[in-house]
């Protein structure tokens, strides 16, 4: 007990340097998916022909194929391939944001759908583009809809990202591995790395459900 | 303001047969008929939300090219258009809905906007209402928003898509009287309705409507007297007959 206790307490702060490297992770991945996400929602609703085609086949191939094949395809293969030296932390970032952006414009094409089609009739009927009305009308309620699916898809990321350690980032999992095949301690130490899963999951969460009433509309969806 | 041999196909379905019209400056037009008779896509048609398959528009003597974006943008600034069921923008307040097309496509800025929106909802009685959301507003109120949202845009032909017809009864006549302001001000008008007795009020000329075709047309006097043979009067005993 005594040891168990000692090597908690060392590999703590050790593991818990890694959270917070699973964090800038799970956080880059989210904005970067962001940031993918809302314009493929935008083409796949409202796009036509070969734009449209070209959303739906990145959302086809990165929904198509496991985390880890991607993982790999992309530090080991394509991003040597092509001469580009990342360092693990950023491929990491990359694939997981690239994969997020497909699962994420899934959620927003869901917002987008949800709306009354008639808001953007009437910003076209006064005079705006179809780029404004989406820009200005539909991607504000969009979002602010999308945020109980970021919260899922925050959660399944923050999980997902453990698989990172298979290229050597040192976040949570690595670090956790790290120490138990030196110490023999599996239990209390892949326990510990549960429990910090669990919290960053927990508090993830609670963030969103806050940006969520900060930016509630007044009156909006209350039942009376 | 012309419609010219404006034809409409949806589903195979013929949803507009050849339509004309004329519309004069300051003239109120009545559409009326029965459901599914292209009223509303008559209405959107004119300002190019649906695009016929045949015909065209014209305003003032210039034909709109509706494939010339920046065209069409501008052809619709000139045309305000009020739905059924308002289309508020419910992420904006009453006095943000007004100003919101204000300032994105005029380019005005956020204050020159918003004195203008003040001063719109001032002219449909709902200044008090201005930082209110869609959502906390009646149904009534809505539409006045949606009115005032309309006029800021300075329209010269406004087209109403039946604008009191998802209102509870007791809050039609405050619609009406905004829309009625509006006609003995000037303004150029086309609006699809069931409240006859509005109709036979204020507008020029009634148009009835079935499918896709304006069977009927002249002022109401003449198609809506007791008496008079008409489809029109048909139609409208019926529904007056039937509340």
């Amino acid at each position: 007990m005594q040891e168990i206790l000692t090597v908690l307490w060392e590999a703590a702060p050790f593991i818990l340097e890694g959270a917070g490297i699973t964090v800038v992770a799970v956080v880059g991945a989210m904005f970067l998916g962001l940031g993918i996400g809302v314009p493929l929602a935008v083409a796949q609703t409202y796009g036509t022909g070969s734009v449209r085609r070209m959303a739906d086949l990145y959302v086809w191939f990165f929904r198509g194929i496991p985390i880890l094949v991607l993982l790999f395809l992309f530090y080991f293969g394509l991003f040597a391939w092509i001469g580009l030296n990342l360092s693990a932390m950023t491929a990491t970032v990359l694939v997981l944001g690239m994969t997020s952006g497909a699962y994420q414009s899934q959620i927003v094409r869901g917002a987008i759908l949800a709306l009354p089609q008639g808001q953007f009739k009437a910003a076209l009927a006064l005079g705006m583009s179809r780029a404004q009305a989406v820009w200005s009308i539909i991607l504000p309620q969009a979002l602010r809809l999308s945020i109980p699916g970021w919260s899922n898809e925050y959660s399944i990321l923050l999980k997902d990202s453990a698989l990172a350690f298979v290229l050597g980032t040192s976040e949570i999992m690595a670090r956790t591995h790290f120490v138990a095949t030196r110490t023999y301690q599996h239990l209390p130490l892949y326990l510990l790395a549960a429990a910090m899963y669990f919290g960053l999951t927990w508090a993830g969460v609670g963030v969103l459900r806050l940006v969520e009433r900060r930016v509630r509309i007044k009156g909006y969806g209350e039942t009376a | 303001m012309r419609v010219v041999g404006i034809s409409k196909r949806l589903g195979g379905r013929r949803i507009l047969d050849a339509i004309h019209l004329e519309l004069f400056k300051g003239q109120t037009k009545v559409l009326i008929g029965p459901s599914g008779g292209g009223k509303s896509t008559l209405l959107q048609c004119m300002n190019y939300l649906i695009f016929p398959e045949t015909g065209f528009i014209e305003l003032e003597g210039q034909t709109i090219d509706p494939r010339n974006t920046k065209a069409l943008c501008a052809f619709r600034q000139q045309v305000g258009m009020i739905f059924q069921d308002f289309n508020l923008f419910d992420h904006l307040t009453a006095v943000d809905n007004v100003a919101i097309a204000l300032r994105k496509v005029r380019g005005w800025s956020r204050r020159q906007a918003l004195e203008r929106a003040m001063a719109e909802l001032e002219r449909v009685g709902l200044a008090d209402k201005a930082t209110l959301y869609p959502a906390e507003l009646s149904g009534g109120q809505k539409q006045r928003v949606s009115i005032a949202r309309a006029l800021a845009m300075d329209p010269k032909v406004m087209l109403l898509d039946e604008p009191t017809s998802a209102l509870d009864p007791e809050l039609v006549s405050e619609v009406l009287a905004v829309i009625r302001a509006l006609a003995q001000g000037g303004m150029t008008m086309v609006m699809a309705t069931h409240q006859m007795g509005f109709a036979r009020a204020v507008a020029d000329e009634v148009l009835f409507m079935e499918n896709g075709r304006i069977i009927e047309q002249g002022p109401p006097a003449a198609l809506l007297t007791p008496g008079a043979a008409t489809r029109t009067l048909d139609f409208c005993s019926q529904l007056e007959g039937g509340i």
